[in-house]
């Protein structure tokens, strides 16, 4: 899934924008194990019930149900390693996603309100989420996994920076 | 006429209940008539009954009397509900802020501050139109936040939106000396035509244009001839959907599967004519044209509308061209908007031009981007609209053939002042130009695929809307210089943008200054409370 660059005629075949990114808190992987384990669970037990009827794809499916879990699990890790965010001059860029990266740059006077949501692991691991609205629908940046203190300040920070370059629609 | 805007508040048309409830309060009096018209002949002229009647047998137990006080009394029930609703109906227009309150059990109250407004249309349905009055819509951005006032006399709602849009300009009444006399004559044909009668000032505003000749300069103007629209409707995409499912429905009954000949005919003929009937009403007389606050769209034969955006309010324009009107050279143009004024159907209130040459286009988004529109960017537009590869564009490399077979060479981006432009398609021709100065946010991303391909999809954000503003291949190092290009270009766009308060000197994009624009800078610094809040 992570093409190594073998020197192929396109010369930078990984979408990377450079800066200084800030890594979110390594004890996000706890809430990412927690929420992958918790998928598997559904995902098998949704296949329960056909192996019980005796259906033949009973014993197939469940086998690819653990094995996405697996995968999901083997790879949390690296999903939260990949996720960062820059707070430049400017805007504010967040990065996601190891197969399917994506980059985000949002101008601060663009953000129209900003979340703090915690959901129960991430609580007790004592993190929040900073989720931003702009008035694009599509823009759904939410940097995860911060430390609840990190995230109060950043928040304030970027409510701040919003007011004083507050522009029209 | 300054009264309206006094920041006193003033009631609405006082045939407004009527209006309203106009089609259920008909309904209920041809329900009426037509069950007691045979007691009523029988009454007058003792002609005999008729067997079978519910209203026989009402009337043979001798409860005639109270059938006749449930209905009256429903009736009375009603104008009174509707006389108590419209007097509770009011609205106030201040400096700053426009509000309505309604309501009889549960009161509202709306308010809409003037330099968020996103657009004001005016629309008159067949009904009210009759009547002489007219429903004004002020759209904010948001989901149904708009501030309706419905209905106004016909004058009444021509002024105060020009009054509104004057106030939201920022050019303080008390600065200007009056809206009124600061405003360009305000359309008044009922002073002058009083002695006409009202019969006939009526039917010339029935047939008058769905615009303000005062206000528009006639080389601004653009309208679509009827027959140019009927032919652009019978050779839109529903018109080979429609041809698809016909012949499916032949070759099917032919084969001898009659149900579906049975069950998809009538409905289908009904739905197809039902559907050309209502674009062609809705975009007949449609006429686009600048005005110093804004571009007026109207549209529409029975039921007129027009539609006005002040500068600045235009998220994102789509140029495109569908398959079938390519002989023809004809394309449209589509907008996202925040907040959609105007009848409920969103499709109308976004198309700004339903169908056009290109030098109709050019001549259109010179209306709708007036900083945009010039000479160096025209041949852009055009590369744009019709080049097949280059021509100023970035295009994406031909690496990008297994995601994009027949567009890649046609897939690319251009940078004007000000502005993106975003081309794609090639059966399907498709131009987006975006304002910088109106982009929510900007995105890069890759997948699997394109890191394999070495290519990146780049995407600009907007308010949402008909127009997909986002190039799906592109070079992975051009579109990352692209991307951080365009991210310090939106900024300083946005910074430079003065457009919420259009005529409020600074730097507003608009062409034509407004001509009650003074010295006067009220409003140049952002004024709003803040908006951005936090929950934790």
């Amino acid at each position: 899934m992570s093409a190594p660059d073998d020197g192929a005629p396109p010369p930078q075949r990984r979408l990377s924008i450079g800066g200084d990114w800030h890594r979110v808190s390594p004890k996000l992987l706890g809430v990412e194990i927690a929420s992958g384990i918790v998928g598997t669970l559904v995902l098998c037990a949704v296949t329960v019930p056909f192996i019980v009827l005796g259906t033949w794809f009973g014993w197939p499916a469940f086998g690819l149900a653990v094995l996405i879990g697996v995968v999901t699990l083997a790879l949390a890790p690296r999903r939260v390693r990949a996720i960062g965010y820059q707070l430049r001059a400017d805007d504010l860029v967040f990065r996601r996603g190891i197969m399917f990266h994506r980059v985000v740059s949002v101008p601060y006077g663009r953000m129209q309100l900003i979340d703090i949501n915690r959901g129960p692991v991430a609580r007790a691991l004592g993190l929040a989420e900073l989720k931003f609205v702009t008035a694009a629908a599509s823009t759904g940046v939410s940097i995860p996994g911060l430390v609840e203190a990190e995230a109060n300040a950043l928040r304030d920070e970027l409510v701040a920076l919003a007011e004083s370059r507050r522009v029209g629609l | 006429m300054t009264a309206l805007t006094d920041g006193e508040w003033h009631r609405l048309h006082p045939a407004t209940p009527l209006l309203r409830g106009g089609i259920i309060l008909v309904a209920i009096l041809g329900f009426v008539l037509a069950n007691f018209r045979e007691r009523l002949v029988d009454w007058v002229f003792g002609a005999p009954d008729l067997p079978g009647d519910p209203l026989q047998t009402a009337y043979e137990r001798g409860q005639i009397g109270i059938l006749s006080l449930v209905v009256v009394g429903g009736l009375v029930l009603g104008i009174v509900i509707f006389y108590a609703s419209w007097r509770t109906h009011s609205f106030r227009v201040g400096d700053d802020v426009v509000e309505v309150r309604s309501g009889i059990l549960f009161r509202t109250h709306r308010r809409a501050r003037l330099d968020r407004i996103q657009g004001i249309a005016i629309s008159r349905p067949l009904f009210a139109r009759l009547f002489g009055a007219a429903k004004l819509d002020i759209s904010v951005a948001g989901q149904d936040a708009k501030v309706q006032l419905a209905y106004l006399r016909g004058g009444d709602a021509d002024r105060l939106r020009q009054d509104v849009l004057m106030l939201a300009s920022g050019v303080r009444a008390t600065d200007a000396g009056g809206p009124a006399t600061a405003g360009v004559a305000p359309e008044a044909p009922s002073e002058s035509s009083a002695s006409a009668g009202i019969v006939g000032q009526r039917v010339r505003e029935l047939l008058a244009p769905e615009r303000d000749p005062d206000l528009a300069p006639p080389e601004s103007v653009v309208s679509i001839h009827p027959l140019r629209l009927i032919a652009s409707l019978v050779l839109s995409s529903f018109t080979v959907g429609l041809l698809v499912v016909g012949a499916f429905i032949i070759v099917t009954s032919l084969l001898g599967r009659r149900e579906f000949f049975l069950i998809l005919i009538l409905p289908g003929v009904l739905g197809a004519l039902g559907y050309y009937a209502n674009r062609f009403t809705k975009s007949l007389r449609y006429s686009i044209a600048a005005t110093p606050d804004g571009v007026r769209i109207g549209y529409g034969l029975l039921s007129t509308s027009n539609d006005t955006l002040p500068p600045g309010r235009i998220h994102a324009i789509e140029v495109s061209q569908p398959l079938l009107w390519r002989p023809a050279g004809w394309w449209m143009i589509r907008i996202n908007r925040a907040g959609a004024a105007g009848e409920g159907s969103a499709q109308a209130s976004t198309t700004m031009l339903p169908v056009g040459t290109v030098e109709q286009v050019r001549k259109v988004l010179g209306l709708l981007l007036p900083g945009f529109a010039n000479d160096e960017t025209r041949d852009l537009v055009l590369a744009g609209m019709t080049a097949r590869s280059g021509s100023g564009f970035t295009d994406a490399p031909a690496r990008a053939w297994p995601l994009r077979p027949f567009s890649w060479w046609r897939t690319g981006f251009a940078e004007a002042p000000g502005a993106v432009l975003l081309r794609s398609g090639f059966v399907w021709r498709h131009l987006s130009v975006i304002p910088l100065a109106r982009v929510q946010s900007l995105r890069i991303s890759q997948g699997p695929v394109r890191r394999v391909l070495g290519l990146v999809e780049l995407g600009v954000h907007t308010v949402s809307g008909p127009v997909r503003a986002s190039i799906d291949v592109a070079d992975g190092a051009v579109g990352a210089a692209a991307f951080e290009r365009w991210t310090h270009e939106v900024v300083l766009a946005e910074d430079a943008d003065r457009s919420h308060r259009w005529a409020s000197g600074g730097a507003a994009p608009v062409g034509g200054a407004h001509p009650g624009g003074g010295p006067q800078t009220h409003g140049g610094a952002h004024p709003e409370p803040g908006v951005a809040g936090s929950n934790a």
